[in-house]
């Protein structure tokens, strides 16, 4: 990896049943995940997706990228709700990502997350062992 | 700060910064939990490391029982930010405990601005790895 590298941009579908099936894997039961009625009732457009899914897919494509390099710092901001749809089709998130930085055995990503052409993450950023 | 019914739609006390709270009850990580974590993301494992966002599952943990112990709703919670700092990666055997404190408090827009941080050590007391939540509460009135 050298600073300024592209990287080759990554796709995942998200569907409700996906989020159920995170939810229970993850152990966060909060309904605004699953049920339009509570997540409508606190303002949201509907039901989302769990920031931390989202997160993971980002983390998935640093894991593509990296060959599964050691993380060794992730982080962001939830900027903008993905509203995953009660539908069949779900929503596409697509991850990209460049190299800022390669010193002292570590790789700085640079990411962006989109969904809909929407950034959903604010300033995701991965530090990778290289 | 807002008076009529504010202790009715905001919760939150201003006395929690810096408070740190109870440990939660040692998870004991499996390869069969990594597992539905991973598929739960739509990758497959193989063995080895868990995810980079796998120790979500011990701070969520601290959370939750921080929210009970404040009597906050959940369902009122929005993801602003986390960030992870790892010494090494969760590896099945693994038996991990979440210790969170509080960080900052502060109030925007009738929404509650909780920053905590939870430490995730070990079974020998080691830090496995450090993360920082910020959480919206949505105040009724929001």
């Amino acid at each position: 990896m050298t600073p300024g590298d592209a990287l080759e941009p990554q796709r995942y579908v998200v569907r409700r049943a996906d989020l159920v099936r995170y939810a229970g894997a993850s152990g966060d039961f909060n309904p605004i995940h699953w049920s339009d009625r509570v997540a409508t009732s606190v303002g949201l457009p509907g039901v989302i997706a769990h920031g931390m899914f989202t997160m993971a897919l980002a983390a998935r494509a640093v894991g593509t990228w990296t060959d599964g390099a050691e993380v060794l710092e992730l982080g962001c901001k939830f900027t903008n709700p993905v509203v995953v749809p009660d539908d069949d089709d779900g929503v596409v998130i697509d991850v990209g990502g460049t190299v800022k930085d390669v010193a002292d055995g570590r790789a700085t990503i640079a990411l962006e997350v989109t969904c809909a052409g929407q950034k959903v993450l604010g300033m995701p950023k991965a530090v990778v062992r290289a | 700060m807002r008076f009529g019914g504010y202790f009715d739609s905001m919760p939150v006390d201003q006395t929690l910064i810096g408070r740190v709270f109870p440990a939660t009850k040692p998870y004991a990580v499996s390869e069969e939990r990594v597992r539905e974590f991973v598929s739960a993301t739509g990758g497959t494992y193989d063995g080895g490391a868990a995810p980079a966002t796998f120790p979500i599952v011990l701070a969520f943990d601290a959370m939750n029982a921080f929210l009970e112990s404040e009597s906050i709703d959940l369902f009122r919670i929005v993801h602003g930010e986390q960030r992870f700092s790892y010494q090494r990666p969760v590896r099945p055997g693994d038996v991990l405990t979440a210790t969170l404190s509080v960080a900052s408090l502060r109030q925007i827009g009738g929404n509650d601005i909780i920053g905590t941080t939870s430490e995730i050590t070990d079974q020998s007391g080691a830090v496995v790895c450090a993360t920082s939540a910020t959480l919206v509460h949505r105040g009724v009135d929001a």
